[in-house]
């Protein structure tokens, strides 16, 4: 018997298409999982509105669902807004691993001109790093680099 | 049609997104420096997504079955509701960006009221695209500074680009009478908070940058009501082309 549970194990191997450490449940992207009238609904939410991976998400959502011979909706709400919050601990450490630096719990400042977020260099730990870009690789990136080791790296930017 | 005067309201926010985001994206490979290529496209990407959340909504508001897609590649030019500024040229890199901050001042404020509005879909797309706009408008401002009161020839493009773009601000803060009556049920704000907001930003960010504002007040209208300049059937053109030589292609 399909349950909850067991479709949560499943959507465990669905990962983020451009960050592939990072399965939907760890990047906080996957809001819920409900049975209605015999019917699984999974409910996702975009990290960034034109986010171009949301569309391959649903696509791989149903296509894992399918393997095991469950037929599935995927629903997108807008509301409650995503936020780097809902990014699980584990995620946290695997974007690390990964060469991206996780979010530091602080949103760039409004401030014009304010000094950007001090963002450790994912590879050496240094904290002496430069902001490259508030816009990075992809929506929710900045461009970063490390002023010890060289290295450019990604930055998860913080939204809330 | 389930509710006429949110469905207009609702179609002139897609299309300023729309139009705004498909000019944005023209820079894609032919930005002044590597960074900048990659903002404006990042821009570009955040106002397309928005427009699709709000030409969604208004496909579902008038109720014909019509998605996002159809909304944005299959009407013709006088069925656009952005306005004229949206629509113009890039120009230079600073014409782009001024353009840019004109907008942001405007929208940031709108989207801020939007989360108060009584219609929940509305109320939660502003919620999604209020961060995104919050990034834009500190970008676009600081580099209205850093071109305003910069070099002798950043200052001068600023300030031209200034000169020939604020003709179309005013338009920005069009209302009809039917949007009194969505004013008056809390589902949208009246423009003229909106505008108040609007001012104190722009005029706090110009006098940084010591750029002036034209004394010449005429102010150009007619997007509103899908009359357009030139420069949006050119724009149309690029838009719609796969759709139009091959209807229905997916990629």
């Amino acid at each position: 018997m399909v349950t909850k549970e067991s479709i949560l194990s499943w959507l465990d191997e669905v990962c983020d298409p451009e960050i592939p450490v990072l399965s939907l449940a760890d990047l906080g992207v996957l809001r819920g999982v409900e049975c209605l009238n015999d019917e699984w609904q999974i409910t996702i939410t975009p990290t960034y509105s034109g986010c171009p991976a949301m569309k391959t998400m649903e696509d791989d959502i149903l296509l894992k669902l399918k393997e095991h011979g469950v037929v599935a909706k995927v629903h997108l709400v807008l509301s409650p807004a995503w936020t780097t919050d809902w990014l699980s601990e584990s995620g946290r450490v695997k974007l690390k691993e990964f060469g991206i630096a996780p979010p530091e719990n602080e949103v760039d400042k409004s401030v014009l001109f304010a000094a950007p977020t001090v963002v450790p260099c994912p590879r050496c730990n240094s904290r002496e790093t430069k902001m490259v870009s508030q816009f990075g690789s992809t929506a929710c990136k900045a461009h970063y680099q490390c002023l010890i080791c060289s290295e450019p790296f990604d930055y998860f930017k913080c939204l809330k | 049609m389930k509710n006429e005067s949110l469905y207009n309201y609702v179609l002139r926010l897609g299309d300023d997104s729309l139009i705004l985001g498909q000019r944005l994206g023209e820079w894609c490979g032919h930005g002044p420096i590597l960074e900048e290529d990659i903002a404006m496209t990042n821009i570009s990407l955040d106002l397309i997504g928005q427009a699709m959340s709000l030409l969604d909504y208004a496909g579902e508001l008038d109720g014909q079955g019509k998605d996002h897609d159809a909304l944005a590649f299959l009407r013709f030019e006088n069925e656009y509701r952005n306005a004229l500024l949206l629509e113009q040229p890039n120009g230079d890199f600073a014409n782009t960006m001024m353009r840019q901050f004109l907008f942001d001042a405007f929208r940031k404020p709108l989207y801020e009221k939007l989360l108060d509005s009584t219609d929940k879909q509305i109320a939660a797309i502003a919620e999604k695209s209020l961060k995104e706009t919050r990034y834009h408008l500190k970008h676009t401002s600081e580099w209205v500074i850093r071109l305003g009161d910069g070099t002798d020839e950043s200052h001068q493009r600023a300030q031209t680009a200034l000169d020939l773009l604020w003709r179309y601000t005013d338009e920005l803060f069009f209302e009809t009478t039917d949007d009194v009556s969505l004013v008056a049920s809390g589902i949208v704000p009246s423009m003229n908070e909106i505008k108040t907001q609007w001012s104190k930003t722009v005029l706090s960010v110009l006098e940084e940058a010591t750029l002036v504002i034209p004394t010449n007040n005429w102010q150009f209208e007619g997007g509103r009501k899908g009359i357009h300049s030139e420069h949006l059937g050119f724009l149309l053109a690029d838009l719609q082309y796969m759709q139009r030589a091959y209807p229905n292609m997916k990629w």
